[in-house]
This record gives C-alpha cells, sequence and structure tokens, in this order.
C-alpha cells in the first residue's frame, strides 16, 4: 500500500512552546493518569510526557523508541486536564507532538500503518460497509471457533489474539434512518460516524426516538464523513483537517439549532474544530460556528424536560466517557437523565472518570496496558453490584462489554441514551 | 516551522558538576542497582533521567541514574551500593516539592519512592496509622475515612505529595493552625541511614523514652536519612465545620480581626487572607461576590464539636464586625462551604487572567507584625515594578506573596529574584522566617545565613554527622555551605524562571 503522507503547507494551530509553558511541574495531574497509577514511573505520567515533549522540542531530546513508547502508552483520555490548575492543554501538546513527529518524519512505522489504515478505511463508506460485512460473515460462521481453536491467531505477530477477543460482536444489521414522526418543528443535525451505525445501531435509533419525543426532527447530512478524532489521535491532523471541512460543509448548510453527536470522543474534536481551523482563513468563522452549535446528545437532552419516563428496573454504574468528562467537561448531565428515570438505582463506582482503557484504538495498539486497565475498572464496576455499566461513547462500550464477558458477570453496556429511550417506551399507552 | 526540532544529537547536561568528590555512575553501580531492584526499575538513558531533573521548582539538574526501589531492604542495599561507589543520593517522593529537595544538585543516584505506596496498617482504636512512603497524603484520608479518621495535615498538595516528603518538609496546610504541622501526627519512623542501616526512631504512642529523634528528622528535608515506613496519628473527623468568609475594607481591620480571634481564645482550623489583587483577579474570573472595592477577605473555618462550632462562629461574625467587616458570611453545608472556598482555592489560578508567571514565596513572620510586612513587600514589588499579589496563612502569619511577571519582558526574571531576596529578608528582620512550609532546599540556602550564625550551622551540621549523614547525602540541600554546590541552582533560573507560569493553589 502506497500512500502519501507529505504534510501540506498547514501551520500548526498552536505554537506547541506557549502550550508547554504553561506547565510548572506541580505534579497534580499524577494521580490523575491511568498509566502512571499502573506503572508509577514519572516517563509514563502527564508531567514526564509534557516534559518529554519539551525536550524533543528544544532539542535536549531524540526520538528513541523509548521516548516515542511513553509518548505511545498515553491514552489522550485528558484526564490530565482535568486535573491541572494551571489550565495546561495536554491533549492540544499530544496532538501537535504526534502530528510534529509525522510531518517531520520521525514516526515510526507502526504510526505510519496506522496513519495509512485510518486514511483508507475510516472515511470510505464503502470500504468499511465492506469490512464489516467480512467481519460480521466470520463472527457468524463456523470459521471463527476453528480459526480460534488453530491457535494460529497466537502465532501470528503482535497481539492478534488479544485484539480479535476483543472485537465487539457485530449486530446484524447497521442503521438506517427510517420515517420520523409527522409536525416535528424544530430541526438538529446528527452526526452517524464511521463504525458505529455498524456496531451500534441501537443507539443511534434510541437517540432518534428520543430526539424526536422532545419535538426535533433529525436530519442527517448527505455528504457527512468521519469526525477525524482517531487520525487526529494518531498524528495524522493535516487528513483530520480535510475530514473536518468537509463536515463543515455537509452540516452548516443544514440550516440547523444544533449538531448532535451521541459518541463522546467524534463530539469533543467536532467542537474543537475551530481550533483545528483556526489559521485557515477559509473556514476559520465557519469551523467556530460548526463548533458552537455542537452538542452531546445529553448534554442536549438534559437540557430539556424529558416529560413522563416509565420504570426501568435495573442497578446501573456510570462510566465518565473520557472525551465526555474530560474533553468536553459534562459530568453531571448523563447522571441528571439517570436519576430521572424511575426504577433506575444510580450506584457509583470508585473513579467512575478513570479510563476503561478503551481509548480509540489504543485496545488494540496496547492491548496489554489496555487490559490492565479494564481489569482495574471491571474490579470497580464489581464492587458496585451492578452489572448494567451505562455510559456514552462506542469505544467505551465495546471495552466494558468484554469486560463484563471476560468476567462472566452477564449484564450489558448500553449508551445512557440507550436507557432513557427504554424508559420513554415505557410510558407507551399510558399517555 | 518544524516545532520539535528534533535533530540534537547530544544530550546538554543540566549542570556543571561542581567539585564534590564524587564519583561516576559505573556500569559497575548500575548493574549493582539492577541486581537489587531490578532491571526495570534503574533508569540511566539520557531521556529516562530527562523526567528526574525536576520537581515544582524552577530550579533543574539531571541525576545520573534514577532507581525505584519496592522495599525498605531494596532501599538499604541501593544506599548501600552508592555508598561503595562513592556517588550521592538523593531521595525523591512525588517531586512537588517547591524548594528543590528532591533535584539531584550535583549529579547521583535518585531513590524515586512512589512505588512503595502501601497503607500497611490501619489501627482505628488507637487511632494510628503505618504507611510507606510513597503514600500520597489524600490517599491516606481517603483510606481511613471509612472509620471516621482522617490525616490532618493537608497542603494544597496532598492530591499528589506524599507522606514521606511530608515528612521531609515538615509539610502545614490551611488547617494546621489548630492541628499542625506534619510533626504534630508523625509518632514513628524506620529510616535508612547514610550508611544503609535500617532503624526505628520513635514509636507508636506520644512519648517515647530517649531522645527524640523522630523529631529531629521531620523537617531535615532529606539530608538525613530516607523515611522507608511511617507511624503517623490520625485525627477524628469533626463533627461539624462552619466556614466564613468576611469582607474588609481596610487591611488593618482584616489584620485586627485575626489578631482579635486568636486573643479571644478561639484556634480556627484554618484562618486565610486574601489581598485586593486576588480579590480582583477571583472576582473577574469566578463572579463569585467579593466587592471590588474591598481590601481584603478572611476566610476562616472552625470544626468541632456541633455546639462549640455554633459558638465560635458566632463569636467569630462579632468580632469581624467589630473590627470593621462590612460583611461575613457563613456556611455549614459542604456545597456552601465549598462555594466560600472556591475563592481561596482558585485564587492563583484566577491570576493566570492577568499575568503568564508567577514566582511564589513562602515567609513566615509574626503575626502581630503582618500587616506591616505586607505594606513593606508591597513597596520593594512596586520599587521594582512588578505587580504583586497576596494570599496567605494568616493565622500563622505564613506569608505567599506572588510576584507577577511576564518573561518575555527582557531582565523581569532577574528583577523577580532580586524583589523575592529582598522580600525574604524583610521576614527575617521582622523577626520570621525564609519558610513557612516549602523547606530551604536548594533556593533558599544561601538566606540560611541571614538566620543561623555560624556557631548554628555547625550545630546542624554536627546532627547530620550525628546521623552518619555526609555530603553524598542528598548534597547541597538546607545548608549553604557544601563545596562545589556554589552555583548550582541559579544557573539556570533565568531561563527556567519563566516556567513558572500559569495557575496554583498555594
Ligand atoms: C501547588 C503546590 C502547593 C503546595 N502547597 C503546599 C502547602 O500548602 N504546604 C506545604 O507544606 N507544602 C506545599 N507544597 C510543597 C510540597 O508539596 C511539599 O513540600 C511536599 O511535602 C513535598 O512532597 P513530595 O512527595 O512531592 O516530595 P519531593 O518534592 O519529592 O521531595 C521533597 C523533599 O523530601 C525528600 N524526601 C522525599 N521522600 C523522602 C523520604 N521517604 N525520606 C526522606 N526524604 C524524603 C526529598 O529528598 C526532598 O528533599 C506545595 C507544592 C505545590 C506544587
Ligand atoms: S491523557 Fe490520560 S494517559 Fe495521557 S498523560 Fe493525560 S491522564 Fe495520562
Ligand atoms: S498539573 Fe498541569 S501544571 Fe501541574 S504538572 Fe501536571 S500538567 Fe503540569
Amino acid at each position: 500500500m502506497s500512500i502519501d503522507l507529505h504534510p501540506e503547507a498547514e501551520p500548526h494551530t498552536h505554537a506547541l512552546q506557549d502550550d508547554l509553558s504553561r506547565c510548572i511541574h506541580c505534579g497534580f495531574c499524577l494521580q490523575a493518569c491511568p498509566t502512571y497509577l499502573e506503572l508509577g514511573l514519572e516517563a509514563d505520567s502527564p508531567r514526564g510526557r509534557i516534559q518529554l515533549i519539551s525536550a524533543l522540542a528544544e532539542g535536549r531530546a531524540r526520538p528513541t523508541p523509548s521516548v516515542l513508547g511513553h509518548l505511545d502508552l498515553c491514552l489522550q483520555c485528558r484526564a490530565c486536564e482535568t486535573a491541572c490548575p494551571s489550565g495546561v492543554q495536554y491533549g492540544r501538546i499530544m496532538e501537535t507532538a504526534r502530528a510534529t513527529l509525522v510531518e517531520t518524519g520521525e514516526r515510526p512505522f507502526a504510526w505510519r500503518l496506522r496513519i495509512a489504515a485510518m486514511r483508507q478505511v475510516l472515511p470510505h463508506k464503502t470500504r468499511l460497509r465492506a469490512l464489516i460485512g467480512l467481519l460480521r460473515v466470520y463472527q457468524q460462521s463456523p470459521l471463527r471457533e476453528r480459526v480460534r481453536k488453530s491457535g494460529i491467531l497466537k502465532r501470528l505477530p503482535g497481539d492478534v489474539a488479544e485484539a480479535e477477543s476483543s472485537l465487539p460482536e457485530m449486530p446484524p444489521a447497521s442503521f438506517a434512518p427510517t420515517p420520523q414522526p409527522p409536525g416535528l418543528t424544530s430541526a438538529v443535525a446528527m452526526l452517524t460516524g464511521c463504525v458505529m451505525p455498524h456496531l451500534f445501531p441501537k443507539a443511534h435509533e434510541a437517540t432518534v426516538r428520543v430526539l424526536n419525543r422532545l419535538g426535533y426532527r433529525v436530519v442527517f447530512p448527505e455528504n457527512e464523513t468521519c469526525c477525524g478524532a482517531l487520525n487526529l489521535h494518531g498524528g495524522d491532523r493535516v487528513f483530520a483537517r480535510r475530514l473536518a471541512r468537509r463536515n463543515i460543509d455537509a452540516f452548516l448548510s443544514q440550516g440547523v439549532e444544533a449538531i448532535i453527536v451521541n459518541s463522546a470522543g467524534c463530539g469533543s474534536t467536532m467542537k474543537e474544530y475551530a481550533d483545528l481551523l483556526a489559521y485557515d482563513d477559509q473556514y476559520r468563522e465557519r469551523a467556530r460556528r460548526f463548533s458552537e452549535l455542537t452538542r452531546d446528545v445529553l448534554e442536549f437532552v438534559a437540557a430539556h424536560d424529558l416529560g413522563p419516563l416509565g420504570e426501568v428496573r435495573r442497578v446501573v454504574t456510570y462510566q465518565d466517557s473520557c472525551h465526555l468528562v474530560h474533553a468536553q467537561r459534562v459530568k453531571t448531565a448523563p447522571r441528571a437523565i439517570l436519576r430521572q428515570i424511575p426504577g433506575l438505582e444510580l450506584r457509583e463506582m470508585d473513579s467512575p472518570d478513570k479510563c476503561c482503557g478503551s481509548a480509540g484504538l489504543y485496545s488494540m495498539v496496547q492491548p496489554e496496558m489496555s487490559q490492565r486497565l479494564l481489569s482495574s475498572k471491571m474490579d470497580d464496576v464489581e464492587t458496585t453490584g451492578a452489572t448494567c455499566v451505562a455510559t456514552a461513547n462506542p469505544g467505551c462500550m465495546t471495552q466494558l462489554e468484554t469486560g463484563l464477558r471476560q468476567r462472566g458477570l452477564g449484564g450489558s453496556a448500553p449508551h445512557v441514551i440507550e436507557l432513557l429511550d427504554e424508559a420513554m417506551r415505557a410510558t407507551h399507552g399510558r399517555d | 516551522m518544524p516545532i520539535l526540532n528534533v535533530m540534537v544529537d547530544s544530550v546538554v547536561p543540566a549542570y556543571v558538576v561542581g567539585d564534590v568528590p564524587h564519583g561516576v555512575v559505573s556500569g559497575a553501580l548500575l548493574s549493582a542497582l539492577e541486581a537489587i531492584v531490578g532491571k526495570t526499575y534503574v533508569m540511566s538513558t539520557p531521556e529516562d533521567l530527562l523526567v528526574y531533573e525536576y520537581d515544582a521548582t524552577i530550579d533543574r539538574a539531571r541525576p545520573q541514574a534514577v532507581v525505584l526501589p519496592n522495599t525498605a531492604e531494596q532501599v538499604a542495599e541501593v544506599v548501600r551500593a552508592a555508598r561503595r561507589f562513592d556517588v550521592p543520593v538523593i531521595p525523591r517522593g512525588a517531586g512537588t516539592g517547591i524548594s528543590g529537595g528532591a533535584l539531584a544538585a550535583v549529579g547521583g543516584v535518585v531513590i524515586a519512592l512512589t512505588r512503595m505506596k502501601r497503607v500497611l496498617e490501619v489501627d482505628p482504636e488507637n487511632r494510628i496509622a503505618v504507611v510507606e512512603p510513597g503514600v500520597v497524603n489524600l490517599d491516606l484520608s481517603r483510606a481511613v475515612a471509612k472509620h471516621g479518621l482522617f490525616y490532618a495535615p493537608d497542603p494544597s498538595s496532598q492530591r499528589a505529595c506524599t507522606l514521606g516528603g511530608n515528612v521531609a518538609e515538615n509539610a502545614g496546610g490551611p488547617h494546621t493552625l489548630a492541628h499542625g504541622a506534619t510533626t504534630s501526627h508523625v509518632l514513628g519512623l524506620e529510616l535508612v541511614l547514610a550508611n544503609g542501616d535500617l532503624v526505628w526512631v520513635g514509636g507508636r504512642t506520644r512519648d517515647v523514652p530517649g531522645i527524640d529523634l523522630t523529631g529531629a528528622f521531620v523537617g531535615s528535608e532529606g539530608t538525613l536519612g530516607v523515611a522507608t515506613k511511617i507511624v503517623v496519628r490520625l485525627s477524628r473527623l469533626p463533627e461539624s465545620t462552619r466556614t466564613l468568609l468576611a469582607i474588609f475594607n481596610r487591611l488593618d481591620d482584616a489584620s485586627n480581626a485575626v489578631t482579635a480571634i486568636i486573643a479571644a481564645g478561639i484556634v480556627p482550623s484554618a484562618l486565610e487572607m486574601m489581598d485586593k489583587m486576588i480579590i480582583h483577579a477571583v472576582e473577574q474570573a469566578l463572579h463569585c461576590g467579593y466587592p471590588l472595592d474591598a481590601e481584603a477577605v478572611l476566610l476562616i473555618e472552625v470544626d468541632g464539636l456541633e455546639e462549640s462550632t455554633a459558638e465560635e462562629s458566632t463569636e467569630i461574625d462579632r468580632i469581624c464586625i467589630a473590627s470593621g467587616a462590612r460583611e461575613v458570611r457563613q456556611a455549614v453545608e459542604q456545597a456552601g462551604r465549598d462555594l466560600l472556598w472556591a475563592g481561596r482555592k482558585s485564587s492563583l489560578s484566577a491570576l493566570g487572567r492577568y499575568f503568564p508567571n508567577f514566582y511564589v514565596l513562602d515567609g513566615v513572620v509574626p503575626r502581630t507584625r503582618l500587616v506591616e510586612v505586607l505594606r513593606e513587600s508591597n513597596a520593594v514589588a512596586e520599587r521594582y515594578g512588578l505587580a504583586v499579589a497576596n494570599v496567605f496563612h494568616a493565622g500563622d502569619g505564613n506569608l505567599h506573596p506572588n510576584l507577577l511577571f511576564d518573561e518575555r519582558v527582557p531582565g523581569t526574571t532577574e528583577k523577580v529574584l532580586a524583589a523575592g531576596a529582598e522580600i525574604m529578608r524583610l521576614c527575617v528582620d521582622a523577626g520570621g522566617s525564609i519558610t513557612g512550609e516549602h523547606g530551604v532546599g536548594l533556593e533558599k540556602r544561601d538566606f540560611m545565613a541571614w538566620l543561623f550564625d555560624d556557631a548554628d550551622m555547625a550545630a546542624m551540621a554536627k546532627l547530620k554527622q550525628a546521623f552518619g549523614a555526609d555530603e553524598y547525602f542528598n548534597p547541597c540541600k538546607a545548608f549553604p555551605s557544601h563545596r562545589g554546590c556554589g552555583e548550582v541552582g541559579h544557573a539556570n533560573l533565568q531561563q527556567a524562571a519563566g516556567r513558572l507560569g500559569g495557575e496554583l493553589y498555594v
């Protein structure tokens, strides 16, 4: 596969040095960092990573495999941002660092491969659909059992076996918009995204139904594309910008009240389009408008009167999705929604805002650390006695489902919006 | 423009090593260290060492190796190995210190204690706990909360700093006024001495026969040995806590209120003051209703039995009004109290809105001379053309003037350092001291001579010798006159001072 990774002449949105200079090494972020808590090594802490990036920037260190290893082990969960009293924009620092390493040709082979793969698949609806179709066939056929039994996966390089077992079960059909009730006066647009419609059609269906119920017609712009979050996190800022421009064109022409997204990871990137395109004269203003219109579905819904809700008898614990709580700082809305559902008991776990180890592609590229974090997460889940772990992002849902399966706990990991939808539907026939 | 310019080959040493006669960290020493703690926990490549060259100060110094032991025995072996090779050792906790104590001033082996973070024993009946030094201050309080207990010393850095570092710095916090600093809460210590011996000092009760070596060790800034186990006293969570916020038009009135409260025999658990500059900054940032024409705000907290806090808070309210407060707010519930604390806790972060950099000073003056020193230190800042904001533990006379500046203006950093030294001098001349809670470390060694004469310093040096610790044990800290330590610490100050930016709660 040959692909042009050469940088377009685009400036970095923010001077890295300015961002770095805000860190005063106070260490307040250490105990918030999942990888530091696991390893206790300064190099795997936010402060340590900032120092490494500073040293790279100042030419005091070189991108050795060890340095890149510490950067790679970062989940980009941004818990350190929430913890930082000095307002250090860690997410932006890491994105810029990765992008610069890629653009200066210093990126390792694995990064390059990942970037190429993401460019080739995520924004291409037909390719994605084909891939999903293949997976579906694989998972439903006797082939899977045979492959697993043969042990062939274990003999492949890397952690193919681990990756295979962490693949979510494919639902039989993907999401497709259906006719919405007539007479809805207001309109919002919704991002369907790249993998979400295939992996979590139910979350999308629930989102549409809830929005309809609150009086909104949901518009799906034809030319929407992948939000670019994975590209951005992987150091492919150039391509992320391209996707951002396409989405801006697709959505802003709709004249809607809000742009709704139910994947926290996508939402945080979309809210940061303004940053991403701050130096793009043609798009700057529209990017700002796009970001202002973007709302996580839970944030949007929680600001409404939810009307009558039926009972959902379940003990639920809520896992904060990192990109909702740390990147978008939405913490109370999901809980407020869950608390309004009659019959539902919300039991908080220890450190609900600590990453579960999913983190985009992380569970596939860092399976060992991902698994350690998942185990510690599942310990916290188990202590609550809840087997329903609600969350707000497709990656988290997949990871937590894997966790529940590994522990043999049964239960499920739905999106909060699915529980709300269930409660709304439970009133059916009564109102 | 490539910002990450990643082409430079050599890694510049952070400091030119002075003439302290220490050996070089050799392959043989590294192997010895690896044999003790395992390969994963010995760092020696330049990239790995980079992340241990700082703490929360503006100084930097790079060690030649970092070891992360897991047990007291391993610590002892590491100290012995370094000793065999004549290499300095430097204990390190979370690196939140603001006096450079954990920096390898002349190189050497840093012993990072962050893996030793087990709470070994909690004895709720006797209200003690035995912990390893790497336990984070707040984690201990969390671990014992289910018994209705907490660990009282609460430095603002409590969610990050370790108990080992607290012991070394005798850390205090807003609630030190009533509860005392670390030294009042440490009963016994297991120590690794400079020769590698593992000894216990103190015990599990308040009075242990013999010389109080625990007391001598607490606050010794990691120069006497490595604490490997700590026996701490736990306190009962108060039945009730009340927070008051009093707003004054005049600084003197606020100061008189402080004196009057203490004179009335009330010992608030916290008594904090913020000046006009802070009030403005906080109000802009949080809109918490601080009047912009006020000169000072006092934050006062009392805790204890329901009855006594009710009584005391009424009395405090009365005293504040009598001293000229224009308004006193009160809260009992957690949410309301958090609201009152919000201004204090984010006071320095709010300053970030005006200035990209600030330099936090830590001086102590007799409480009665607070206002006077405050005026004079403001005058010093003014003379240097620097803005200054004051937020401090008024109850125990612990001042934290923050010099605000923009390092991008040429010459400013030098001014800040000079003004800082003058303000420290003011504190000493007023009968105070050069550190309330942050320690002497690397930064303020040179100021020690203002407080102590040669004989005083010699007595301290003798104590260090008595512990068997020589210049190989955390060199250049607390004491001014190690050979070779001369300019260490200020070498990078200019450039590094710029890093003191952003927003802090001290
Ligand atoms: C934003 C901010 C706010 C702060 N607020 C306060 C405050 O309110 N009150 C206060 O007192 N301090 C405060 N500090 C300073 C600092 O947090 C304390 O000094 C703390 O005790 C340091 O702990 P540490 O684990 O980070 O130690 P480090 O910084 O790693 O080390 C400090 C010293 O302790 C020694 N040391 C560490 N562990 C051991 C051990 N096991 N045995 C022997 N010596 C050891 C080191 O050699 C060094 O000399 C603040 C710091 C920051 C950055
Ligand atoms: S983003 Fe997450 S993993 Fe990365 S440094 Fe911050 S807290 Fe740690
Ligand atoms: S909390 Fe912020 S300022 Fe402090 S070390 Fe972490 S990133 Fe730097």
